[in-house]
């Protein structure tokens, strides 16, 4: 048998990985060549495009219209206090996303015919909100279910907003959960379940686990796009960040607001962005140590079975 | 006497290809069986079936009488009863080695964490492993993952052992103290199924020897008459190549 034979790309083929390593900010004398390069290349392409965008017609007004340092500085801490009511939406429903889509993702991932309704909704359910445009389900919901006025139904509009991030947000995280449950190799339900572990008991000690661990750098990403999008529930009248920054342009006619409030996001989600890349790549050197032993069953599976 | 373990007319196919094409076998309590056989001539299949990890399309399997391929058994009740070892041994990867030992005890056989750990180091002393315990799989040699994935096999007691070549993704120098940790189970009288590439190894242990050919047992009989007067010319075949290539 020949395990290798399963990963090793056709004869002939250029191997891809190394043909993109190549061009980087490396070290070393022709590192040293490559770095100057890059800045001066740098330099020049983006003097262009400050040239071209100052010297346009329109510059002085765009300047004026959004870049007003005063205001800037006036509307800084305004926009910041209202941004805690983000922080606020971004970890509760961060913490009801991370339970609801592995659920989701659980049961979508269960074999057999006696789950299979259970199956069917949460693969309806996971098209449904991955379908609707955000902003749709929160306009519906948030504005939709208080007007029904029925008796015990909250009517506030934080608790609509959480129950709508979550809700949107947990198909697109289920399904994060379940490319990480399926990378696990099936070998390794089968040891589980040979050991008399039933199919949920495997799914929790010996799936899950493993999947998680593959998907945090995914997570991650989605969460980034999940603090952004906190924004959206302005649209039902949550004064969060984006809502008390519309204010402050109404108020002065000026959008320099706004150029505040996207620098806030800015601080907030690039350490994230650069913590989740580097786990990305931590992810991947630990990733080529393991895969030898689900590769060599693999083949002898295959082997099998052809 | 009940057979440990009875293989009445097995018949499994994958999609058009059928693997096994009515296997009988009888197995008697402490007895160890070699299979042996051309790669692809089901050896691996068969024992993926007796411990219903493949769901089977004809015929029986009995396990000290129990009919374990009745409508309506739990699989998991006969899952316990029958160990099986891997040739790529799955070990779980994300836990210590005594946790992947003692995963299966505490929740399937509902004992409490120390006893299961009590009885965990146990067997990882016996088989010269105990040092190891608190080791991830990744860490530990080929060898010594076997070892941890036979021990985690016997943790439950089994009634039956299954050892589907493993050997076979191991380094060479490596597969004397797995094959020393399976002669010391036999002497213990554990009644064990080994499929294995590994003839000598087969000479030495088996209690009955079997050659599969294309989903049948063609031939069966005590490793003396096998290995040394063949009855068909096709086992005479195999064992040709097994030599010519050094490995008998």
């Amino acid at each position: 048998m020949d395990p290798e034979g399963v990963l090793s790309p056709p004869s002939g083929s250029v191997p891809p990985a190394r043909a993109t390593r190549g061009p980087r900010l490396g070290l070393g004398a022709e590192g040293a060549r490559s770095l100057l390069i890059a800045i001066v290349s740098s330099i020049v392409f983006f003097g262009l495009i400050a040239y071209v965008v100052v010297n346009s017609a329109g510059w002085p007004r765009v300047q004026a219209q959004f870049l007003d340092a005063e205001l800037f500085w006036a509307s800084l801490p305004k926009v910041i206090s209202k941004f805690w009511v983000n922080v606020q939406l971004f970890l509760i429903a961060e913490a009801l996303i991370l339970v609801f889509g592995l659920l989701l993702a659980v049961l979508r991932s269960m074999p057999g015919p006696v789950v299979f309704p259970l199956r069917l909704m949460a693969t309806i359910y996971v098209d449904i909100f991955r379908a609707v445009p955000g902003v749709l389900v929160i306009i519906a919901l948030g504005i939709g279910i208080p007007a029904l006025r029925i008796e015990g139904v909250p009517k506030d509009e934080f608790f609509w907003a959480i129950v709508v991030l979550t809700l949107v947000y947990s198909a697109y995280v289920s399904e994060v959960y379940r490319a990480g449950i399926e990378s696990v190799h099936a070998s390794q339900s089968a040891a589980a379940r040979s050991l008399g572990l039933s199919q949920l008991q495997t799914m929790r000690h010996v799936v899950v686990p493993q999947a998680i661990r593959r998907v945090i750098p995914p997570l991650l990403n989605d969460f980034i796009g999940l603090q952004k999008d906190t924004v959206l529930v302005s649209f039902i009248g949550v004064v969060e960040i984006f809502r008390q920054t519309q204010i402050l342009t109404a108020a002065n006619f000026n959008f320099t607001p706004y150029v505040a409030t996207a620098l806030v996001f800015l601080v907030v989600t690039i350490p994230l962005a650069r913590f989740t890349d580097w786990l990305v790549i931590r992810e991947r050197r630990k990733g080529q140590g393991g895969g030898s032993v689900a590769a060599a069953d693999s083949g002898k599976r295959s082997r099998l079975r052809a | 006497m009940t057979a440990a373990l009875s293989i009445q007319g097995l018949h499994k196919s994958f999609g058009e290809l059928e693997v096994l094409r009515g296997i009988d076998l009888e197995v008697a309590e402490h007895e160890v069986i070699a299979l042996i056989g051309a790669s692809g001539s089901g050896k691996s299949t068969l024992l993926r079936c007796v411990n219903l990890i493949e769901p089977i399309d004809a015929g029986r399997i009995l396990i000290e009488g129990d009919e374990i391929t009745a409508k309506g058994v739990k699989v998991d009740r006969i899952r316990r009863r029958v160990g099986i070892v891997f040739q790529a041994f799955n070990l779980f990867p994300h836990m210590s080695v005594l946790d992947n030992v003692t995963l299966a005890p505490r929740k399937v056989l509902k004992l409490s964490r120390s006893e299961a750990d009590a009885q965990a180091i146990a067997l990882l002393e016996r088989f010269g492993l105990a040092e190891k315990a608190h080791d991830v799989p990744d860490r530990l040699s080929g060898g010594q993952q076997q070892r941890v994935a036979i021990v985690r096999a016997l943790a439950m007691k089994p009634d039956l052992l299954l050892l589907d070549e493993v050997t076979s993704a191991l380094d060479p120098e490596l597969v004397a103290e797995v094959l020393d940790v399976i002669r010391e189970l036999a002497a213990g009288g554990m009644t064990m199924l080994i499929a294995t590439h590994e003839m000598g190894f087969a000479r030495d242990i088996a209690s009955r020897v079997c050659f599969l050919d294309q989903g049948r047992i063609l031939e069966e009989g005590p490793p003396s008459q096998i290995f040394a007067e063949p009855r068909e010319e096709r086992t005479r075949q195999f064992l040709n190549r097994i030599i010519e290539a050094g490995r008998l």
